[in-house]
């Protein structure tokens, strides 16, 4: 089926060319950016919201009480639950869905494993295809993107989501210390989950004085609040999505442009990034003294610095033409 | 007191040098499925740490390495059990009265899986079930005809079921009164292992805690009310079935016995009063050694925990008793026949590891519920060793073997290390949680299979002297389609027959008792009398429990 | 992955598509060592394993297939309700025009009930003793060249 008809499909709501489109820019990039760019006007619909964290703490469980949640409530859910991709063979255990088997098959919940695939920069921008894809059918009030870790991927990928979900399990204090400064403060809501655990109020109590202290509440008029969860006691979630809510009503009532400007700021940046990339590669590879230079390398004859270098200028003069 | 004199030791220590350095390298490098690599040949040396009265002893002494009774199989036989079950509760019913017929004195019942996981015959998910693996059994009705016109008090029945078992084991209860027989004149077993569920065999409903709760209501009252019963199985067959080593079997077995041990003593019994009742379940592989080791290793570990840990006084509490079952997944499916030789080696080390009873499977059971005619090699291999071998003449006939000594005591000690490990975690439940035994019995498993095609492990017939010219047939499963029918038909019938508000008054007296953290036996007694549905029952615990789901545990 | 090797590699991923296998046990048997054995292996052989677990409905298994455009369906049975379950998840595939998504088996499956599964859509039967291998490329043969551009 050619991607036109496809598209047409998933204006239409239909699944199938939905979950195919999402398989075409896992794939294949340079198809990749031709749908993106016909569906983009079609997004900003849904409500996208990225849940984060260290693996472990019950991400996957949590996003299936919360998709539960809302559900019920009539709302529609899309899911991208990505998981990491073997070193060795670049294959990958799928197993967010296992995690997720209440919601399996529910009307209304659309639930899409991805792996990380090599790439980070990759990664970062198919997920953010594969969003823009549920967001373009018009099928979903919300999107929920869940990624494992924390790191420069997670920000990127992050970046995309209108609310920001930090997910934390009691006694791991070491982990928010050692946290990237990046990820705990692009988060709005900390969750702390499997709150049934004794040591949970303080994690809650040390999250709270973090936010006082360290400046994380300035985030253009929010504060960022903390809630306290158990998946496996069902407590808890309905407060996540009023918090959810709050935030959103928050957000719709931002009268300034800037937050919206800012995350299409990111997104032209990340773009441009894998664009300048992929390009600059390409004509790299193209260039004739691409293989002879890696030989030199080898020889030492040069180091890689000057080789890019050399490639570099060439293909300055090239553009300037 | 050590075996032998130190400078003995030390002699043959410099002679087994001088004898290996004339040996090829290569021959050195074997492990067995515990990786516990296996020498090239055992002396003194390797068993001279040990001492005879501390960690042998004679049989029937502590710590029973040797065997728990001082005359063994001189005395009586192991039981040979073979486990059956298939289609309607009536066709059973007949089977079980043709057998008793014949003189055996104890039942054994196999039930479908929808029964095994909780559900209705008439439960969407049961379609294509019903009656195929087992018996299927969804209200009294059922029970009162698989036991029709046999008395309760004179057999005694073992039922392997294990989460929904206080609903199979109340039916029981219930038919023995209706035919006028007391709880303290039956006698039985229920598997009821909860843990193993999780761990390996995966049929389980409830999350690990209220499932352990369960097993210990059982224990609780059979200890108090139903003193022939024996409430609990603890199962390492299925955990070595789903790929557990023999170190990981034994490992992941007591300490699933040591947890229903602490929560029974919890609840309030005194150790001796519940734990002479307890039994364990193993599996008899194909390493023929190994698995002696193993055997004589799980007697001493068992002995000394119930006396260290649990400060049992009752000797028989401190018995390991066990039942053993051959190894369904090494039968091959290829040149069956090959199966009756593997059945028999198994069988042969359960004897020698001094196994209480025993199931031979058939060599047909690699695709199918055995014939007839594969049931009775099965069983008459357990008569050829009983009868013909005369391995039973003596007891423990492999005890001072260098080899056995050294790996009795290298499997308690690998074995130790996993129970340390689930220990520090807080116990299995704990374990369970973090999908602890279930990653290991998943890298094991996958291990093996990646040995198995790379020709490094050998299976006849499979890798290595194939018949080219084999043609697998695996013959259509026996299942009547009048089963199902049947069986719908009757549940329909007594759904529309019983006294309806007698039915929901039981089962919310269940629910409260259950919300109030009572032992629920007797609600469930009251429910099934009142002919409530096994999927109705399940469902209130549903309610107040909550369902277990697997996570993915992967490497 | 360091920032070089992920430049290295980068081309080469652009289009880059990786067999996407859904490994489910229907029925109510919880033998998943099969299964669980044969994500390993299908993972070690590069490609992306969805395992959706035990206990799954036909349609929960279809649904999952859609959802996560799956090119292969691998289920592991061993109950003995093959012949009501296997046949209603190809049907259900039918019903929902999906005609390119390869379905294999692996489990305990009759000789007799072969040709009856071949007949209803189901492309292979992995019986017991099946080397690893011999799946993993039986799947890379057959699995749709559409698919996988």
């Amino acid at each position: 089926m050619d991607v036109q008809t496809l598209i047409d499909g998933l204006f239409k709501g239909d699944i199938i060319s939905t979950t195919r489109l999402i398989s075409i820019i896992e794939n294949d990039f340079l198809k990749a950016e031709e749908i993106s760019r016909r569906i983009y006007p079609h997004t900003g619909n849904a409500h996208v919201l990225g849940i984060t964290g260290p693996p472990g703490v019950g991400k996957s469980s949590l996003v299936n009480k919360l998709a539960l949640e809302w559900n019920k409530k009539g709302k529609n859910i899309g899911i991208i639950a990505v998981d990491p991709s073997s070193p060795y063979s670049g294959g990958a255990l799928l197993g967010d869905r296992i995690r997720m088997r209440e919601i399996t098959g529910i009307k209304g919940i659309f639930i899409r494993s991805m792996a990380t695939r090599g790439s980070l920069g990759g990664l970062a921008r198919a997920t953010r295809d594969a969003i823009n894809i549920l967001d373009a059918s018009g099928v979903y009030d919300a999107v929920i993107v869940e990624t494992v870790g924390a790191g420069q991927s997670e920000v990127q990928i992050m970046s995309i989501a209108k609310t920001v979900i930090l997910v934390l399990s009691p006694g791991l204090g070491d982990e928010i210390q050692a946290m990237k400064a990046g990820t705990m403060e692009i988060a709005d809501i900390f969750v702390v989950n499997k709150s049934d655990k004794p040591e949970a109020l303080e994690t809650v109590n040390d999250l709270e004085r973090m936010l006082d202290y360290e400046g994380l509440n300035e985030k253009a008029g929010w504060q960022p609040v903390v809630v306290s969860t158990s998946s496996t006691m069902n407590t808890g979630i309905d407060e996540l999505v009023t918090k959810i809510e709050e935030h959103q009503a928050f957000l719709a009532g931002m009268t300034s442009e800037k937050l919206h400007e800012k995350r299409a700021a990111m997104e032209l940046i990340d773009t441009l990034i894998t664009k300048i990339e992929n390009e600059a590669i390409k004509k790299a590879k193209e260039s004739p003294v691409y293989n002879e230079l890696v030989k030199k390398i080898v020889e030492k004859k040069i180091d890689p610095y000057q080789a890019a270098d050399i490639i570099l200028k060439e293909y300055m003069q090239l553009s300037r033409q | 007191m050590k075996m032998f004199d130190s400078s003995f030791i030390e002699r043959i220590k410099k002679e087994k040098k001088e004898w290996q350095e004339d040996s090829p390298r290569n021959l050195f490098e074997q492990t067995n499925s515990s990786s516990i690599p296996i020498k090239l040949i055992y002396t003194p040396a390797d068993i001279n740490h040990l001492d005879y009265e501390q960690d042998l002893g004679f049989p029937g002494n502590y710590p029973f390495t040797r065997g728990i009774h001082k005359t063994m199989y001189r005395g009586r036989p192991w039981t040979m059990r073979q486990f059956s079950g298939f289609g309607t509760a009536e066709q059973t019913n007949q089977r079980y009265k043709y057998l008793l017929s014949e003189g055996e004195t104890g039942l054994s019942v196999a039930f479908d899986f929808p029964t095994l996981k909780g559900y209705d015959s008439d439960d969407p998910i049961s379609l294509g079930e019903v009656g195929v693996c087992g018996v299927a059994i969804d209200t009294l009705k059922d029970m009162e005809l698989l036991f029709e016109d046999i008395p309760l008090d004179k057999v005694t029945t073992s039922m392997t079921i294990n989460a929904p078992t206080p609903i199979l084991f109340s039916m029981y209860l219930a038919v023995a009164e209706g035919q006028g027989i007391s709880c303290d004149q039956v006698g039985g077993t229920v598997q009821n292992d909860a843990l193993k569920e999780f761990i390996a065999q995966k049929s389980f409903i409830f999350p690990p805690e209220p499932s352990v709760k369960l097993v210990i209501d059982v224990i609780e009252f059979c200890t108090k009310n139903v003193p022939r019963w024996n409430p609990v199985s603890i199962s390492g067959y299925h955990i070595r079935e789903a790929g557990a080593t023999a170190a990981q079997e034994l490992a992941f077995t007591i300490s699933d016995g040591l947890m229903y041990v602490s929560k029974t003593i919890e609840r309030g019994l005194d150790v001796d009063a519940f734990a002479p009742r307890l039994s364990l379940f193993f599996c008899a592989h194909n390493d023929f050694f190994e698995e002696i080791a193993k055997f004589r290793a799980a007697r001493r570990m068992w002995a000394r925990f119930m006396k260290e840990r649990f400060g049992a006084k009752n000797e028989r509490s401190l018995w390991m008793r066990f039942h053993t079952q051959t190894s369904g997944v090494a039968l091959t499916a290829q040149q069956p026949e090959n199966n009756i030789v593997r059945v028999t080696l198994q069988a042969l080390s359960a004897v020698l590891g001094g196994t209480q009873s025993l199931h031979t499977n058939s060599f047909d059971e690699a695709w199918q519920l055995p014939s007839e005619k594969a049931v009775t090699i099965a069983l008459r291999t357990q008569q050829i060793i009983a009868n013909e071998s005369s391995v039973t003449a003596t007891i423990d006939p492999l005890a001072g073997s260098y080899y056995i000594e050294w790996l009795t005591d290298k499997i308690e000690e690998e074995a130790m290390k996993y129970i340390d490990r689930i220990d520090t975690m807080g116990g299995m439940i704990e374990a369970i949680k973090k999908g602890y035994p279930q990653r290991e019995i998943a890298n094991s498993a996958y291990e093996f299979q990646k040995q198995v095609d790379n020709k490094k492990q050998i299976i006849v017939g499979i890798n290595q002297f194939k018949d080219e010219h084999e043609e697998l047939e695996i013959p259509r499963f026996r299942v009547d389609p009048e089963v199902e029918k049947t069986q719908l038909k009757r549940l329909k019938r007594i759904k529309e027959n019983r006294n309806h508000e007698k039915v929901l008054r039981h089962l919310n007296e269940l629910r409260k008792a259950t919300e109030r953290d009572e032992n629920i036996i007797p609600y469930v007694v009251n429910s099934v009398k009142a002919y409530a549905t096994l999927g109705e029952i399940i469902s209130i615990l549903k309610e107040v429990y909550g369902v277990w789901r697997e996570e993915c545990v992967f490497a | 992955m360091e920032f070089g090797e992920r430049n290295a590699c980068l081309h080469e991923e652009l289009i880059m598509k990786r067999i996407k296998v859904l490994v489910a046990k229907p029925g109510l048997d919880g033998h998943d060592r099969g299964a669980k054995v044969i994500c390993r292996a299908l993972r070690d052989a590069g490609m992306e394993v969805v395992y959706s677990g035990l206990e799954q409905t036909p349609e929960q298994i279809v649904n999952a297939a859609i959802q996560e455009d799956a090119d292969v369906i691998g289920l592991s049975i061993l109950s003995g309700a093959h012949r009501v379950i296997l046949p209603t998840v190809t049907k259900l595939l039918s019903e929902k025009g999906i005609t390119d998504v390869l379905v294999v088996v692996g489990g305990i499956i009759p000789t007799d009930d072969h040709l009856f599964l071949k007949q209803h859509g189901i492309s292979a039967i992995f019986g017991p003793g099946t080397p690893l291998k011999n799946a993993v490329e039986y799947i890379r043969e057959n699995v749709s060249k559409e698919r996988i551009h």
